[in-house]
């Protein structure tokens, strides 16, 4: 029992409804939603400390035992994420301060953006399924009112086929709770991978488990990702890369949950078809990147490049893959915040996404050049930048197990994705320079640039300094790879069956 | 009376899906709804209808009909009611900006 591991679900939930009182003082809104992620960040840190201590913490609500009560857990492969979702949220907000506009924060952005980051937070450590939906849904309504708040044309019309998309996949998620409901008879996930193991993983079991995997496909955009260009270059650019850094990783997380501690014995029929769904994933993601020549559309196809890789570990089921897809999760969160953000930025300052309108940027603003240009490096995994050990660990992975397609395929789709990018930084940044400062249609500013800085030096940081993570990521690997830690850590060692 | 409930459970998804694939907006949000009223169903009769007394302790039965599938639905509802009243709020909001509630019109252009 440890009762921090509820404080990064509850503390932006309870700093969200405090600004709602206080709606017309955005000073107050500002400082104190900093002051809830910076205090998620620092549990978050404490629950790793703790974790790589005295193992996997857990907190049972009420004193209810484990498959009676609500459970919540924190492992290493939560902690850690936990942190970058903090790290990655802080900088989007401090962005978002100056670009989001002075009628967005009155109509309460910033209780909405923490209601957000609570639904993340919550997803990632809640201990049963339907809590898990339940954190989901949190996550989901808040993102509902941050795409179409603002209520341009384009944001109406993009929300509306987001919220619809979301909508029926929650169904299909309750849907696929109720057969498991009715099969095991019980939701609590450490309780579940005990009875399926007892039972065994029959036919049944696994037509669940693929519903599971269309649930959470539509959400982390693996495959079912028709849904997603157009819903991600609707909304402001904080926002924008806010959603690109964590809601798909959610669904990720989902997936890696599900199918490392519940649906893990038939590897053969289920995980070969999630890299089946990962390798298609890397494909059309590349050709779309490569294909458009919108700013945009090329980030947001991006996006869906990051998860197919990412899930390509997970189709390994190797310690090598997963430790791999750990360290690249991690990497992911943060590159696409900060892909996001500049060209968001570049967005701004031409007043245009089309590639074709936009040239020479360079010369009045050189330092967005150069970080654009070390973050398209990290984005590609060329060493030493953070992505490099990730796509090497996840190639190896999958080359161990004998899927040397899946491998192939990531190694191609990555210089795809460095054509992709290298197309903006070259087209955007090189040239001639058509517009002067004054011409140009926004500016830069410390609130903007500050944050781009960071994660640019964060990018570098994690690259060179991967060591320093290193044992961390090896604790939230072994505990994926072994279920019987999570369980023995939340049934607390009680022969309830 | 399961199969009776399997048959209703049935029905609604497949008047909910008719309604989805229509284009207009608010049919579809209609179909979205009815599909999560099916959904519900399905939980409830998921989890077994009637296999005992009421869960109540003082009671005098021996077996217990399993609350857990109502304590489900109870919370899905409440989500479901935020959703579809988000979800009609918006849909009216589009209408009145883009002045079309036919998903056809909705599909967006490919250069603006």
């Amino acid at each position: 029992m440890n009762n921090t591991v509820i404080l990064p679900m509850i503390i932006p939930v309870i700093a969200g409804l405090i600004m709602v009182i206080f709606r017309n003082n955005i000073r107050f809104q500002r400082l104190l939603s900093i002051f809830a992620i910076l205090a998620v960040g620092a549990v978050s840190l404490l629950l790793m400390n703790q974790i790589r201590n005295e193992g996997i913490q857990t907190l049972q609500a009420g004193g209810w035992a484990a498959p009676f009560g609500i459970t919540i857990v924190a492992d290493m492969f939560s902690a850690i994420l936990l942190l970058t979702t903090s790290i990655v949220s802080l900088f989007c907000l401090i962005f978002a301060f100056s670009s989001i506009g002075r009628e967005r924060e009155e109509h309460y952005f910033y209780p909405m953006f923490l209601f957000l980051i609570s639904g993340v937070c919550g997803s990632f450590l809640t201990g049963d399924l339907f809590n898990l939906f339940v954190c989901f849904e949190v996550m989901l309504i808040s993102s509902y009112v941050l795409i179409s708040l603002g209520g341009t044309k384009l944001q109406l019309r993009e929300s509306t086929k987001y919220i619809l998309i979301n909508v029926i996949s929650s169904s299909l998620f309750l849907l696929a709770i109720a057969y498991l409901y009715a099969i095991t008879g019980t939701l609590n996930l450490a309780h579940l991978s005990l009875r399926v193991a007892e039972a065994g993983q029959d036919g049944l079991m696994t037509t669940v488990a693929f519903l599971f995997l269309i649930v959470f496909s539509m959400k982390a955009a693996l495959f079912l990702f028709f849904w997603l260009p157009g819903s991600y270059s609707a909304p402001p650019t904080a926002v924008a890369a806010i959603f690109a850094a964590l809601l798909t990783k959610v669904g990720i997380y989902a997936i890696f949950r599900l199918f490392t501690l519940v649906f893990y014995h038939e590897q053969e029929t289920t995980h070969f078809v999630i890299g089946i769904l990962g390798a298609i994933t890397m494909v059309l993601g590349a050709m779309g990147a490569v294909a458009y020549q919108d700013i945009k559309k090329i980030l947001t196809y991006n996006v869906i490049v990051g998860v197919g890789f990412i899930i390509s570990g997970l189709a390994s089921f190797t310690s090598m893959g997963m430790m791999g897809s750990i360290y690249y999760l991690i990497h992911d969160i943060l590159i696409k915040a900060l892909i996001f953000l500049l060209g968001g930025m570049i967005i701004h300052l031409a007043g245009t996404s089309k590639l074709k309108d936009i040239s020479g940027l360079i010369r009045n603003h050189p330092y967005l050049g150069w970080m654009f240009f070390v973050a398209a490096l990290s984005l590609a995994g060329i060493p030493p930048l953070s992505g490099f050990l990730g796509k090497v660990f996840i190639t190896r992975g999958t080359f161990e197990e004998g899927y040397y397609w899946l491998g192939a395929i990531g190694l191609i789709t990555s210089l795809m994705v460095l054509y992709s990018i290298m197309k903006i930084f070259m087209n955007s940044f090189w040239g001639e320079t058509y517009l002067s400062r004054e011409m140009e249609k926004g500016t830069t500013n410390v609130s903007t640039m500050l944050p781009i800085g960071c994660l640019t030096v964060m990018t570098i940081a994690l690259g060179l300094g991967s060591e320093g993570i290193h044992e961390y990521v090896q604790i939230a690997t072994e505990s994926m790879m072994n279920p019987i830690l999570y369980i023995e850590a939340v049934m607390g060692g009680e022969p309830i069956r | 009376m399961e199969t009776s409930m399997s048959i209703l459970i049935g029905v609604l998804f497949t008047i909910g899906t008719y309604l989805i694939l229509t284009k207009s907006l608010l049919r579809i949000i209609l179909g979205t709804s009815i599909i999560s009223h099916g959904v519900n169903l399905l939980i409830l009769t998921m989890g077994g209808l009637k296999s005992g007394g009421p869960p109540l302790l003082g009671q005098h039965d021996t077996t217990f009909t399993d609350s857990l599938p109502q304590a489900l639905i109870l919370t899905a509802i409440v989500i479901n009611f935020a959703v579809t009243a988000l979800f009609l709020v918006l849909s009216y909001r589009t209408y009145k900006t883009l002045g079309t509630d036919n998903m056809d019109q909705l599909r967006g252009i490919e250069d603006e």
